[in-house]
């Protein structure tokens, strides 16, 4: 098991190295770069700015100077954008998005395995039909949708809660609520379907006839198997989750990485984008990993591919 | 074997497809589903040539209610409201079940082959999704659509010449779909992944059963198990997942028209319409609820006619 | 299901706490301190390194020029780092005396010497900075900044004494004073940035702008700055009119998403909001008609013509698109914010009298499109590209002139949808047909609406110029009677128009929405309220 961990994570280098290569040129090809500005500038100003950071030289070299800084210095560069260090952008937005990513996580798996588990079950009666539907809202009404929705008709309601901002702990639930509620869907449906495959297993009509209590069954027979498919679309969807939803961060005034993503991109900032690029790669690694190593603890068929 | 008599008539066998066609056959719910995702396909693609043309602006007339000549009112710009909504789900249809269709191909025969060979081939075709899972897709999508948008520009121009187009709307129809290229391009480029993920743990479980044993006991190829054995076993939870993708893709596509980079003005598709429709929330809220009608009640045939495939695919639920 | 339960009692424990009635505006009232909503996070708060309106916002609250916006008069100059100026009789040559009672936020006191420091930074060619042409009024700064000479001393500031600054400048500039409000006239405290750089003017290191360091001269100092989130100034102490001032503090919110702006007003966390979406504009109007605003504000929104491409390179056609569009009705119902349709360029204010060129005129423009020779038969009308961008309301707009020169013209023109970034390089590239497009004026005098269109001005972008138009440009400079140079400049805006190598739509009107209780703000041509004459009052209602 620990070989396999340790393989997995020199792999895990190798894929952040070959993410961090195949970004860079990308980015690079983008049109226009950091400076350009509604309001031109001269040429030589241009210029000058540009060989502040190395950027005026051509592509490969500044990819070689960017890969240096990085392995000898761990030093992710300066955003050209923001004149201020990448590493300290990114700290700053970093427990944000994840404080935000986690509670929207455990909205999703409370809301959306349980009911999976229980429509399976109750597979094709009322309370199949009505908690599908409700899981499937969450897909349909995409974040701008229930972003919206949630501050006019419930934080302008309630005091407490705020239509935006990221000050208390209350400013968490909506934010986090609008964002788990499509994973949740995502979540429901996978359980449901999962769990189909097994309740109809002979193992379980053994269970069954045996007189074991119901919850039993679920906990001991049929989650392991069930659950499957839910713990492999979890590790990727968990990554994306803590690196912040640029849609619920713009709504909600959520100070996270979502929007550094994205501003990062239009703005062709490109050490910020970089640096989140690494960020983000390095979560869907770890996850992938723990994603793995969770399924084949859940399926002792899997255990030989450890 | 030998034999001299004439083979006795063997009664019509049935295969696993029959069989499940059968089964799909008789949930009401999922042939109902059918019929109105078949009519919502006729609706957008065939009923919206007779409709107004959807981009006519007519600013004095916004916000108007339903009458004879607007059947569901106008929009923000005068706009007639069902014809936006139709010509939106020809777009909305177009890249949701495009992409679906790619990633569902692409992803699970991925996913199937990495979880059946191991190894080495498998930890690197996992690797290249990770790779591929943490790339900055927004530099992707405007790459893409910096490429093609000069390309599809040309591509629509060759096909109306060739085969002769007269007609404005279907030369509107082809520029329209035209436009869509890129994005389809990109969202399918990396829509697969998690289907592949999903069918890769399938596959691994199902590596080990009996069957699998002993259909490559019998020395069937790697292929043919994979195709006729494995494959057809993992389809239940990746119907699922697909039926959730096809409106997944339509909303995406509207999260990047929020980003300035989905499909193009004038044209709309239901997300778009339905992103539109939120700023007037307060105010005129039949922009929302409209389009946002059409698109979940596809969503939810979607979704049932998925449930219908997956219990009719399910071998076990021959039983019951 | 015992999830649910925990769930909702949350939820109730929500609905309690809130017994509390008091908003965060309410307690921000309280304690004095604004609440302003920004836009965007801004890009630095180094006068001579940005050129937005945001960060001007922010400046403003900073740090102080030679003079003072005054509260409510437009193109009234108060006071500020200088008590009182004068100029002499060709107004080429202007003495500045500074106040000696300045000083920076450390105690040190803001001299002569600190002005000449920050207009060398600034025209230092390694500084890059991206406004510098703001400052070649001066005579010699723009051959300094362009290097050809290297002699500082041969730039018109001088410092007569530790008090008195004298400007040389290229022309005759009645106007100076209006012009030194502008941030980039701003100065920057020496000794800080020294001290940082290590003795480098032109170390661009924006170091000393970071909560702690930086330094001002007005009437807030930085308290805190969270990206994204916000950036908070409070009282400087230090500041010499500091007795004037009554708010406490300013926060800035950089809340990109104009609905949430207006929804977190409505939700009383703001006091004042950056703009107000125009679907939201009827809404605010009934529920909150004494908070909102509908001012003019010194902008166009035109339409670029890339004069280089075939079709546009026809005067006709221009003018043909020109008057095809029906900006009453543009305005009446996509925009709805009270905006003034056009009829020429620069917007009507003070004493500058706009020529009429341009109108909504079908037959007119029907007729110019056959002249040219687009009379449906011999020769087509090609599909002309629009080039837009997916901020404000700009995508609606493209969608409106779309239709417009579809039903009154008969062509057909194709929308180009760029991101940000690749929208401006696309025009700085001229790579476009037509694009989408606007400019907020940066000082009150019509120059700034004309001097961009000079032959390879940065901010030309069309591929348009005239030598007429720029003899009568590099004239007005020396004609120093105020009324006579108008009258030159409306000349060169005639000139503009005949050629109309930009298609101006509207002048803007700015629409936001600010609680009751903010007070002293009145409006203002180029919205740069000065801070220190705002307050908070916290006896109404």
């Amino acid at each position: 098991m620990l070989r396999f961990i340790f393989q997995r994570l020199l792999q895990g280098l190798l894929v952040l190295f070959v993410l961090l290569t195949i970004s860079f040129f990308l980015i690079s090809a983008l049109p226009g770069d950091a400076f350009v500005k509604e309001k031109k500038m001269s040429e030589e100003a241009l210029q000058e700015q540009r060989a502040r950071f190395g950027l005026d030289r051509p592509v490969p070299l500044q990819y070689a100077m960017y890969l240096k800084r990085l392995i000898v210095n761990q030093d992710l560069g300066i955003s050209p954008k923001k004149n201020r260090e990448v590493s300290y952008i990114l700290k700053q937005s970093f427990p944000p998005s994840v404080i935000l990513g986690l509670n929207a996580l455990f909205i999703a798996c409370v809301i959306g395995i349980p009911l999976g588990v229980f429509s399976a079950v109750k597979k094709n009666t009322w309370f199949d039909y009505f908690s599908m539907g409700f899981a499937m809202i969450g897909i349909c009404v995409a974040a701008f949708i229930v972003g919206p929705l949630l501050q006019t008709f419930i934080a302008m309601k309630v005091p407490a809660l705020k239509v935006a901002g990221w000050e208390t702990p209350l400013d968490i639930l909506l934010p986090a609520l609008t964002l788990g509620l499509a994973p949740a869907a995502y979540l429901a449906r996978l359980t449901r379907g999962g769990m189909l495959e097994i309740l109809n297993q002979d193992y379980v009509r053994t269970a069954y006839a045996k007189g074991l209590p119901f919850l039993t069954i679920i906990r001991r027979h049929t989650l392991r198997g069930g659950l499957l498919p839910t713990v492999a679309f979890l590790g990727p969807a968990f990554a994306g989750l803590i690196s912040g939803s640029f849609v619920v961060e713009t709504i909600f005034q959520v100070p996270g990485m979502g929007r550094h993503f994205i501003n990062g991109t239009v703005d062709r900032d490109i050490f910020l984008l970089l640096g989140c690029v690494l960020y983000y790669g390095f979560l869907i690694v770890i996850l992938n990993l723990v994603s793995d190593i969770i399924q084949a603890l859940m399926n002792p068929r899997l255990r030989d591919s450890l | 074997m030998t034999s001299s008599e004439p083979q006795p008539e063997f009664a019509r066998g049935t295969s696993l497809w029959m069989d499940a066609w059968h089964r799909l056959r008789q949930n009401k719910v999922a042939v109902g589903s059918g019929i109105f995702l078949i009519l919502m396909l006729l609706l957008c693609f065939v009923a919206a040539w007779f409709m107004a043309d959807p981009n006519i602006q007519n600013l004095d007339n916004k916000f108007s209610s339903s009458s004879g000549a607007h059947w569901l009112g106008t929009d923000q710009m005068g706009r007639d409201l069902l014809s936006r909504i139709l010509y939106g789900g020809q777009l909305s249809l177009v890249v949701g079940l495009t992409a679906t269709a790619v990633a569902f191909c692409i992803g699970i025969l991925y996913g199937a082959v990495s979880g059946y060979t191991g190894g080495r081939i498998d930890a690197t075709m996992m690797r290249l999704v990770d790779v591929l899972y943490a790339i900055p897709f927004l530099v992707l999508i405007i790459l893409l659509q910096q490429l093609f948008d000069a390309k599809a520009g040309e591509a629509s121009a060759w096909i109306i010449e060739k085969l002769n187009i007269e007609k404005q709307t279907t030369q509107e129809t082809i520029r329209r779909i035209s436009n869509v290229v890129p994005l389809l391009v990109a969202i399918s480029a990396l829509g697969w992944l998690t289907l592949a993920r999903i069918t890769r743990a399938q596959v691994l479980s199902m590596k080990q059963q009996e069957f699998t044993q002993a259909a490559r006991s019998l020395g069937l190829s790697p292929m043919r198990i994979l195709l006729r054995h494995i494959i057809p076993n993992t389809l239940g939870p990746s119907i699922v997942y697909v039926t959730l993708t096809v409106p997944g893709f339509i909303m995406y596509e509207a999260t990047l028209s929020f980003l300035g980079l989905g499909i193009k003005a004038p044209n709309s598709s239901w997300g778009v319409l339905i992103k539109d429709g939120a700023n007037f929330m307060e105010t005129q809220p039949m922009l929302l609820i409209l389009p946002g009608l059409f698109f979940t009640s596809t969503l939810f045939a979607f979704n049932f006619l998925g449930d219908g495939l997956r219990d009719a695919l399910d071998p076990k639920a021959a039983k019951d | 299901m015992r999830v649910l339960l925990v769930l909702s009692l949350a939820l109730g424990c929500a609905f309690l706490v809130s017994c509390d009635d008091q908003t965060t505006a309410d307690k921000a009232v309280e304690k004095g301190i604004l609440i302003f909503g920004n836009s965007s996070e801004p890009q630095g708060l180094d006068p001579q390194l940005v050129s937005g309106v945001l960060e001007s916002n922010i400046i403003r609250a900073l740090f102080e020029g030679l003079c003072v916006e005054h509260p409510s008069e437009n193109g009234t100059a108060l006071p500020g780092a200088a008590k009182r100026w004068k100029h002499n009789e060709d107004f080429t040559v202007w003495t500045f005396h500074l106040g000696e009672d300045r000083t920076w936020s450390d105690g040190t006191p803001v001299t002569s010497l600190d002005f000449l420091f920050s207009y060398e930074r600034m025209l230092t060619p390694k500084l890059a900075a991206e406004y510098a042409e703001m400052l070649y009024y001066i005579k010699g700064a723009e051959d300094f900044h362009k290097a050809k000479t290297t002699d500082f001393n041969d730039v018109g500031v001088k410092a007569l004494d530790d008090f008195t600054l004298e400007i040389t400048l290229r022309g005759s500039l009645p106007f100076l004073p209006e012009i030194t409000k502008h941030y980039t006239w701003y100065p920057v405290p020496r000794h800080v940035i020294l001290r940082e750089n290590e003795g480098d003017i032109a170390d661009p290191d924006s170091g000393w702008t970071m909560p702690g360091k930086l330094v001002s001269n007005g009437p807030f100092t930085l308290k805190s700055w969270r990206i994204n989130d916000h950036i908070e100034v409070e009282r400087n102490p230090h500041y010499w009119d500091a007795a004037q001032v009554k708010l406490n503090g300013i926060r800035f919110l950089p809340v990109n998403n104009t609905y949430t702006e207006s929804r977190m007003f409505f939700d009383g966390l703001m006091h004042v909001t950056y703009t107000l979406p125009p679907e939201l504009i009827p809404y605010a109007n009934e529920n909150y008609p004494d908070e909102v605003r509908s001012e003019l504000y010194l902008g166009t929104k035109f339409i670029r013509c890339n004069v280089t491409r075939e079709v546009l390179k026809d005067v006709r056609v221009r003018k043909a698109l020109a008057l095809a569009l029906d900006r009453e009705s543009l305005i009446n119902n996509v925009l709805r914010g009270g905006q003034q349709p056009t009829y020429g360029m620069v917007p009507p204010f003070g004493n500058y009298k706009t020529p009429r060129s341009v109108e909504f005129d079908k037959e007119k423009a029907r007729q110019l499109l056959v002249e040219a020779g687009y009379d449906g038969t011999t020769k087509k009308f090609p599909v002309l590209k629009l080039l837009t961008t997916d901020r404000d309301v700009s995508k609606r707009l493209a969608e409106a002139y779309q239709g417009m020169w579809a039903q009154n013209l008969g062509i057909s023109v194709e929308i180009e949808q760029k991101e940000w970034t690749s929208y401006l390089v696309a025009q700085t590239n001229l790579d476009y047909d037509l694009a989408d497009a606007g400019w907020i004026g940066d000082y009150l005098d019509p120059t700034t609406f004309l001097d961009m269109w000079i032959e390879g001005g940065g901010n030309n972008r069309t591929g348009w110029f005239d030598k007429d138009f720029e003899k009568l440009l590099k004239d007005s400079e020396h004609v120093p009677d105020a009324g006579e140079r108008l009258k030159v400049l409306q000349s060169a805006e005639e000139i503009l128009m005949s050629e109309i190598p930009a298609i101006p739509i509207y002048w803007y009107t700015t629409n936001y929405i600010i609680d009751k209780r903010v007070k002293g703000w009145s409006p203002l041509l180029l919205n740069n309220h000065p801070f220190k004459f705002i307050s908070l009052e916290t006896n109404t209602e």
